[in-house]
């Protein structure tokens, strides 16, 4: 009988979502009710599987590659394509924004949709006029033939929305639509939410931003390592409980004994300040004053778009930003940065968060990529010495325990573990004194974590300095020494690992600048 | 080196015991196999070369067109050279016919307007070559502007300046040592005989050189603990080389000997493939053209790879356009026509990739020596240059889609 009422109320079931990849189980039997009408909050943290859940919901990975029931409008759907679901009135907007900027925002509304009159031509009156009803809907005060590139990402964001009311949409899900706001277009953003609310449209919202949660969620379900570990009413929602759903599990030998032999100081960065590269009016990194000491492993913990990687490039050799200030210290003593090459030589490594992008050369084999940033540590008169490259990747082979046939291998074809120990054999044969780890373990699985954090244990042993970026709380908690906290480019505390708990830590991450 | 201690644990680094089994019989054959698939190109040369022996009942492994066939390809094998390299790096180059054609005219108001000596008259141009590439390298370095539209863009005012050069004109009648460059021989220093005796001089000393640095670099590579092929196919695929350049070298001496522009083809080929083998330059070419960003984030100056890249390819063009210049004893309004689709083509056919980061001067050579067979072997067949252009272009797409399906099969990106 309840099973009536809930069929009755529920737009959405998710029941026993399982979704594997090689190697990896990303969803166990996740499920989640959504009721008609409401805004239904997904929380988690990132590599929860939040993303990956509604992939499912969305088609994106279709149906078949996926165990369990998607139940909508009580008929189970099995949705081959995005197509499908959006004809079924789910419409996903993602957090990078699906819009082609040289069109305007009529035409981007209307993009596969397009407003047809006699013959089967465009009619373009119509798609104007309609686009201009859409955006009256969404409040964006905007011509409908300005070209999407000249309106900024809240609107865009706008846009995307009456995109998707275009489509008569009855089940709207955000994935971390506020991340790329400020603070104007956020609340506008979140009230035109609770608008779409009352107007019948029901809402999933994906976020970890507490303070929006709680202001548009009629419930929320939080996720943590691919399972649902519970629902909460908006009534019984506090930001204490969520935190501890979300980052609540075991910390017990998830990472090894580390028992620090802290030295001088080895890198000082003062005043630290960069721009966006597009808009340098946008404080990216503000102001931001750090320390590492020899032999310490330095957190850096941020929401995204906190500014961690933004800071961690700008000082890498300015390869992000524009109007970068700020000094840097090694050893006490004042570099410069300027190029990659100049923060190479003043003894500064940084492994970037997308090893495929940024990191590796994949179409080459893991001697020539471990070699790659300190060549001229194996040539004499611009010649490389073939063998002993080959040696030494060979030595890293083995000590990193690279998983490949030889060192000969591709580092495309790879496992994420075995990529990521690539990339940190090349910047340790580099031989730095401060290596700045970026996500080191993003899209590792877990027994290849462990063996990354030993290495960076060995590294830190060693006398290097070590930062690591990170979005995982209880990673950085299970290595660090000392901990800063950033939130909107700026430094918001600094917790040595003794203080540092997560919600300690989420406090100061989600510390707003005041206004 | 390393600042790692890590408990030896090769038993599990070994994550590649595939088959313990697998027998020396199989092994063997998956070397053999392996070194096909990677010399697929050579065996499409070979291929070629059979065929059109069959079809010109012999008349293109005489020794006379032999020899032409090196002499009428020089300059698009010169080409050829940067240009693969170019595209390694994942750029292209459309302005070296034109490229060509303006240092031929330059060349010839050095040599024959201005009546300079030979040597200063080849080095100057030369210096020409190597400044447009530092002009169109810093547009395409340094400013950002993609290599297509400079290049593009260069392909009309080079040609424009040498049309301005030649003022309507040719220039012709080169000193006979600049024309050397296209036409001579070796065996002109010595005097001629029946059998050249220092080209086949040279051909013992090349295979030699050859063998001393094959069994170094196997020695090396066994003493540095790395995998090396079985002595047997090692040893057989030397003696073939050794076959192959010993019928070449009889052929070319029982004619007239080695020609200069082989000798400079050589000694490019030895040069070029150090530098893409083993230099820093050459790899970090192979770097940017594999991952521009990864490149750039290990510290590689990508920019002034990219200039340098370009002063080069000008230089390789100037060269070839010298040569060819000197081939006809006349600089000309039409030289350099089309040089660049032959060159652009000789990289593709010789396994480079269209997004960069994969190809081998060696590759380029042969896919150069392939349309120069193709050329040759249908111009002795009486085929029409508009039939010959067909096939060309026939070749070029089912090359790199062969390339295109055997990655695709090998399971690469």
């Amino acid at each position: 009988m309840t099973d009536d009422i809930q069929a009755r109320t529920n737009i959405l079931e998710m029941q026993g979502i399982t979704k594997t990849f090689p190697g990896v189980k990303a969803l166990q039997n996740v499920t989640v009710d959504v009721q008609r009408g409401e805004v239904h909050a997904i929380c988690g943290e990132n590599g929860a599987g939040k993303s990956t859940l509604m992939k499912v919901l969305s088609g994106v990975y279709p149906y078949g590659t996926y165990d369990g029931d998607i139940v909508f409008e009580n008929e189970v759907v099995q949705f081959r394509d995005i197509r499908d679901s959006e004809a079924k009135g789910i419409v996903i907007i993602h957090q990078e924004l699906a819009l082609s900027p040289y069109l305007s925002i009529a035409e981007n509304i209307f993009l596969n949709n397009e407003q047809k009159g006699a013959l089967g031509l465009i009619d373009w009156n119509k798609t104007n006029h309609e686009a201009a009803k859409l955006l009256a809907r969404v409040g964006l005060k905007e011509n409908p033939t300005t070209k999407v590139r000249d309106i900024g990402v809240g609107k865009q964001q706008l846009v995307e929305i009456a995109k998707a009311l275009s489509k008569r949409v009855k089940l709207l899900i955000l994935d971390e639509p506020t991340a790329a706001l400020n603070d104007e277009d956020s609340d506008h953003l979140l009230n035109l939410i609770l608008h779409l609310k009352e107007q019948g449209i029901t809402s999933i919202i994906i976020s970890h931003k507490l303070n929006e949660i709680k202001k548009v969620a009629d419930s929320v379900t939080v996720i943590r390592d691919g399972k649902t570990i519970e629902t909460i009413a908006k009534t019984d929602v506090t930001e204490e409980r969520i935190i501890k759903d979300m980052v609540g599990r075991d910390l017990e030998h998830r990472y090894p004994d580390h028992t620090p032999h802290i030295g001088d100081e080895i890198l000082r960065v003062e005043d630290w300040t960069a721009h966006h590269p597009q808009d340098p009016t946008r404080v990216m990194v503000d102001n931001v004053n750090i320390t590492v000491r020899r032999g310490e492993i330095v957190g850096i913990a941020g929401l995204m778009g906190a500014g961690r990687t933004e800071f961690a490039m700008s000082l890498f050799g300015r390869t992000y930003g524009s109007k970068i200030s700020g000094r840097v210290f090694i050893d006490g003593k004042e570099v410069k940065t300027r190029t990659v090459s100049e923060a190479i030589e003043n003894g500064l490594a940084y492994a970037t968060e997308d090893r495929k992008t940024y990191g590796l050369n994949l179409i080459d084999d893991i001697k020539r990529n471990i070699s790659m940033a300190a060549l001229d540590k194996l040539e004499r008169f611009g010649i490389v010495d073939d063998g002993k490259e080959f040696q030494v990747a060979n030595e890293y082979r083995k000590s990193m325990n690279i998983k490949a046939p030889s060192v000969l291998s591709k580092t495309g074809k790879l496992s994420g573990g075995n990529q990521q120990k690539v990339v940190l054999s090349k910047w340790i044969y580099s031989d730095p004194d401060v290596l700045i780890l970026d996500e080191p373990t993003r899209g590792i699985d877990v027994g290849a974590k462990y063996e990354i954090y030993s290495i960076i244990n060995k590294l830190a042993a060693a006398g290097k300095g070590i930062v690591v970026i990170s979005s995982e709380l209880p990673e950085l908690l299970g290595i660090c020494d000392r901990i800063y906290a950033l939130s909107e480019g700026r430094i918001t505390g600094e917790l040595p690992i003794e203080e540092a708990t997560p919600e300690s830590l989420l406090k100061l991450m989600t510390m707003e600048k005041p206004r | 080196m390393s600042d790692l201690e890590t408990k030896p644990s090769d038993t599990t680094a070994a994550g590649a015991q595939v088959n313990p089994v697998e027998n020396k019989f199989t092994e063997r054959l998956s070397h053999i196999l392996g070194d096909l698939g990677k010399n697929g190109i050579f065996i499409a040369l070979i291929v070629v070369v059979v065929l059109f022996s069959i079809l010109t009942n012999g008349i293109l492994l005489r020794p006379q067109n032999i020899s032409n066939l090196i002499v009428q390809n020089g300059y698009i094998l010169v080409l050829a050279i940067g240009m693969v390299m170019v595209i390694i790096a994942g750029h292209i180059d459309l302005s070296v016919g034109s490229v060509a054609a303006f240092v031929g005219a330059v060349s010839g108001v050095f040599a024959v307007q201005w009546g300079l000596p030979w040597w200063l008259s080849i080095i100057l141009s030369l210096l020409v070559g190597a400044l447009v590439g530092v002009w169109q390298g810093f547009w395409i370095a340094f400013v950002g502007i993609p290599a297509f539209i400079v290049t593009l863009a260069g392909m009309l005012i080079f040609r424009g300046l040498a049309l301005v050069v030649l003022g309507n004109a040719n220039i012709g009648s080169f000193p006979a040592e600049y024309r050397a460059l296209g036409n001579g021989f070796l065996t002109d220093l010595f005097g001629e005989f029946e059998l050249d005796p220092l080209t086949l001089g040279i051909a013992a000393i090349a295979i030699i050189a050859l063998f001393v640095q094959q069994f170094r670099t196997r020695k090396a590579r066994q003493s540095y603990g790395q995998e090396v092929e079985p002595f047997a196919w090692f040893l057989t695929k030397l003696v073939l080389v050794t076959v192959a350049i010993g019928l070449f070298a009889f052929a070319l001496a029982s004619y007239k000997g080695i020609p200069v522009t082989l000798i400079v083809l050589a000694v490019l080929v030895l040069i070029y493939g150090i530098i893409m083998n083993r230099s820093t330059f050459g790899r970090h070419i192979y770097a940017i053209g594999g991952n521009l960003h990864a490149a750039e984030l290990s510290g590689i100056k990508t920019r002034n790879v990219t200039f340098w890249l370009f002063v080069n390819m000008g230089f390789l063009a100037a060269l070839a356009g010298l040569i060819f210049t000197a081939r006809l004893n006349l600089a000309g309004p039409k030289a350099g026509d089309g040089f660049e689709l032959e060159a652009i083509s000789a990289a593709f056919i010789g396994g480079a990739a269209v997004q960069g980061g994969v190809g081998t001067i060696g590759g380029a050579i042969i896919g150069g020596l392939i349309i120069g067979v193709l050329n040759n072997g249908m111009s002795i067949l009486g085929i029409g240059i508009e039939w010959q252009q067909a096939v060309k272009g026939l070749v070029l797409l089912l090359a790199v889609a062969f390339d295109v399906y055997n990655k695709r099969r090998s399971g690469g990106r």
